[in-house]
């Protein structure tokens, strides 16, 4: 018989199905019961039917660093992560507040700039590697540069959500929040009779409809494509996953051109105009003329067209002085600023290592915080302090040391954890959680997420390219 | 569609197609070596592969002898030869993986299992007992992909580069297998063939899957000039030139666009002579002729359709139109 091990160390930690008080959590219910007729060897199976599912679909994420075109699968767990409709309505409600603040920040930002003349946010803001003095003065569509979110949140207790980061660039992952519920009815279909699991197969739809409603004056019936660094990128799948699901083309920069203040992709049947580019490659890459030189994915002139309006990029340049690290402390203050309502969603109490008190704090309880760099993602270059050792974190000292800018820290959230299936049995491995943000017309969410799972014991880093794995997620409907 | 996108998918079919006539002629050429004959050196055997796949040269400079073990593990499982059976899988899984969005599920699941297969075999237990066992896979796996295409894709443009690329292959490869066993076979156009010829004749016609078929229109002996007016001029035999050039014909007329002219004059050109020539003729002016004048012309073709279709110039910017190389020598 299959049962959750709870006489595990990590239970320190809240635990999204067991409350050590009062028992199993209601959510759980159900599940709980199913599991317990469920053989250990019944799941393993499961596990290895999905496995071999995902591998033939070529479900794949290339891992940087290794052999060159190395696929690997990331793995799945059956275990889904449940959250109640009450809980969803608050991070959701949370997760699109946030995105319609961000997105007003930018486009003040990038205009009039009254966050800075109130003093809000310090002029500083202006110096940052990911401020684009190109998009000053540019109006897009909408007012819309995050058109695309990615929101991580977690949780510390039954009613302590943080968000741990905003993603605003180009976030990846949404093809696994599709495809691992694919899996999940597909392994498990009495499960989806007995819960009001709310659907999440829509998104691609949502997305496409929010793509088309930026697009440029004047195109209407707009041609939305897809631009991907190419079929070595390490999210490729995913590039390729979404294009066909909104039934658009996945071009490469080699695909298209600019002519007459417009871009062009090169067809069968001669020069097509495309409208929106809903582009999985960063800013640096996109245009050899604007950007890095040497970029061989761009499209030389792009961002002269896209600043005379002539094309729609999602999401637009110069996101990422609002994601960043830095900036992050500052969203509260913006939800405030521009919204005038109170976050729903709190953030990490940060400390900020450019300030001479913070970092004296920092460098003296390194053994207990979490530092990341300022601009990192994919959770490379970061330390957990109490997951390391001594040399590690003298070795992280001198880095800090060497350029404290770059650097941020944040106390070790004690994560929730979430019943994974592992090699002893079930047991508990802290979860995050992503919901995907969309904004086009109006700012929503489609109800599930993308739910990351550390699947070593005690592990804290979600990340896939750190041995992450993901679960299904389900928002009950009621 | 997507000139790129339609690349990928033309090559895709012709590396599938390509692996799968390969297999054919290896597995042909492996039988007749079971079948001793005193009269031929293991080297006179197993050349003529090499002179199909135009490879005799990068065989040499790798191998020292031409045996069949050499031959055999060169054209089926060497990464050094570009047209090993190896080198098209790989190259055709990589140009679906390309353009995955472009096919359906079914082909692209189907196209990637098959490599994974192919990944997993025992190569040494292939070539040491296993082989036609290997080729048998290679042509049903081939089969299975076509069929998956017909059964699930889009009829849109995708669908017809896909068998474009498959059909300009199959032209090629026939082509080039009945030039070389006929130059082997019949040095001279006025030679008839012996009964010795027998075995050579009818296992030409099994790797071209015509042996059924040869006894079905001729109810005769096997005979050197019906081989060939069966694999060139039949447009009812599904590997004839003529039936590679009925498809060709036909898929170019129903492509999008008002672009393919001269790919259609060509395709044309080259079909009536097919359409309206006669065996006798083309004997009597010499068939290896006839068939290098083919060649010639279906490579000719084959530019023509990357040029007009696949990488199609840039006709904004200068500085930035250069094309991708064109991947239309036999050696890519």
């Amino acid at each position: 018989m299959a049962s959750i091990d709870y006489k595990n160390k990590l239970l320190t930690a809240f635990d999204e199905s067991f409350d050590t008080q009062k028992g199993v959590r209601p959510v759980y219910g159900r599940y709980a019961e199913w599991l317990a007729g469920k053989d250990f060897s019944q799941l393993a199976q499961k596990s290895r039917d999905a496995e071999l599912l995902f591998r033939r679909v070529g479900i794949t994420f290339a891992v940087y660093g290794e052999e060159e075109g190395a696929e690997r699968l990331i793995p799945f767990d059956v275990i889904p992560r449940i959250l109640a409709a009450s809980e969803w309505k608050r991070l959701s409600e949370g997760a699109c507040q946030r995105v319609r603040a961000l997105n007003m920040f930018l486009n003040d930002l990038y205009h009039g700039q009254d966050i800075i003349k109130a003093g809000i946010m310090p002029e500083s803001i202006l110096t940052n590697d990911m401020y684009r003095p190109e998009m000053q003065g540019v109006d897009v569509p909408g007012g819309v540069y995050a058109h695309i979110a990615g929101i991580d949140i977690v949780r510390t207790e039954a009613d302590t959500f943080y968000v741990l980061e905003d993603n605003l660039r180009t976030p990846s992952g949404v093809s696994y929040m599709l495809e691992d519920r694919r899996m999940m009815m597909r392994l498990f279909p009495e499960l989806f009779k007995q819960y009001p699991i709310s659907p999440v197969e829509h998104y691609p739809q949502v997305l496409l409809e929010n793509l088309r409603a930026v697009a440029p004056r004047g195109a209407s019936e707009p041609t939305v494509v897809l631009m991907t660094p190419g079929a070595y990128n390490s999210a490729y799948f995913e590039h390729a996953f979404l294009a066909q699901q909104m039934g658009i083309e996945l071009v490469e920069g080699r695909d298209m051109f600019v002519k007459d203040n417009a871009v062009f992709m090169r067809t069968t049947e001669g020069p097509k105009r495309v409208d929106v580019i809903y582009r999985r490659i960063d800013d640096d890459f996109i245009d050899p003329l604007a950007f890095r030189q040497d970029s061989m994915l761009g499209v030389p002139g792009l961002v002269s067209v896209y600043r005379n309006g002539g094309v729609v990029l999602a999401n637009a340049i110069g996101t990422g002085v609002a994601d960043d690290k830095a900036t992050y402390t500052y969203v509260p203050d913006m939800i405030r600023f521009y919204l005038g309502e109170e976050p729903i969603l709190s953030n990490v109490p940060t400390y900020q290592l450019s300030k001479a008190d913070d970092r004296k704090y920092v460098l003296e309880h390194l053994a207990e915080l979490v530092v990341k760099e300022v601009q990192g993602s994919g959770g490379y270059g970061m330390l957990v302090g109490p997951t390391s050792s001594k040399a590690q974190i003298e070795e992280f000292r001198l880095r800090i040391l060497a350029n404290p800018d770059n650097y941020i820290a944040q106390p070790t959230l004690a994560l929730s954890t979430c019943p994974t299936l592992v090699d002893q049995g079930v047991a508990p491995r802290h979860v995050d959680l992503r919901p995907y943000v969309l904004t086009g017309k109006t700012t929503t969410v489609v109800p599930g997420a993308l739910c990351r799972v550390a699947m070593n014991e005690g592990s804290l880093v979600v990340n896939s390219s750190q041995g992450g794995g993901t679960k299904d997620t389900w928002v009950l409907q009621c | 569609m997507l000139s790129r996108t339609a690349d990928h998918l033309y090559w895709m079919a012709r590396y599938i197609e390509r692996a799968e006539n390969i297999a054919r002629m290896l597995d042909v050429t492996y039988r007749m070596s079971l079948v001793q004959n005193a009269a031929q050196s293991e080297a006179a055997l197993w050349v003529p592969l090499l002179h199909i796949s135009d490879t005799v040269e990068d065989f040499h400079a790798i191998y020292d002898e031409v045996t069949a073990g050499n031959v055999i593990y060169y054209i089926a499982m060497d990464e050094r030869n570009l047209s090993s059976i190896f080198n098209c899988l790989r190259a055709a899984r990589e140009n679906a993986h390309a353009v995955r969005v472009a096919m359906s599920s079914e082909m692209w699941e189907n196209i990637n299992s098959l490599w994974l297969e192919f990944q997993q075999m025992d190569k040494k237990l292939i070539l040491d007992s296993g082989l036609s066992e290997f080729c048998d896979w290679v042509k049903s796996r081939s089969h299975l992909f076509r069929g998956v295409t017909y059964g699930t894709m889009l009829r849109d443009d995708g669908f017809r580069f896909t068998r474009l690329g498959g059909f300009i292959e199959r032209a090629d490869d026939m082509a080039r297998l009945l030039d070389v066993k006929y130059h082997l076979l019949l040095p001279s156009a006025s030679d008839v063939g012996g009964a010795v010829d027998y075995y050579e004749w009818s296992s030409l016609l099994r790797s071209a899957s015509a042996y059924e078929a040869y006894l079905k229109v001729y109810r005769d002996a096997v005979m050197p000039l019906r081989v060939a007016e069966l694999l060139v001029l039949r447009h009812d035999m599904p590997r004839s030139l003529h039936a590679c050039m009925d498809e060709l014909t036909s898929i170019l007329e129903q492509l999008s666009g008002n672009a393919g002219n001269e790919c259609k004059r060509q395709a044309g050109e080259m079909h009536s002579s097919l359409h309206y020539g006669r065996i006798e003729d083309i004997f009597r002016s010499g068939l290896h002729e006839f068939l290098e004048a083919f060649l010639r012309h279906n490579n000719r073709l084959g530019i023509e359709i990357q040029h007009t279709y696949l990488n199609a110039p840039n006709p904004g910017v200068s500085g930035f139109d250069e094309a991708e190389p064109v991947l239309i020598q036999r050696q890519n």
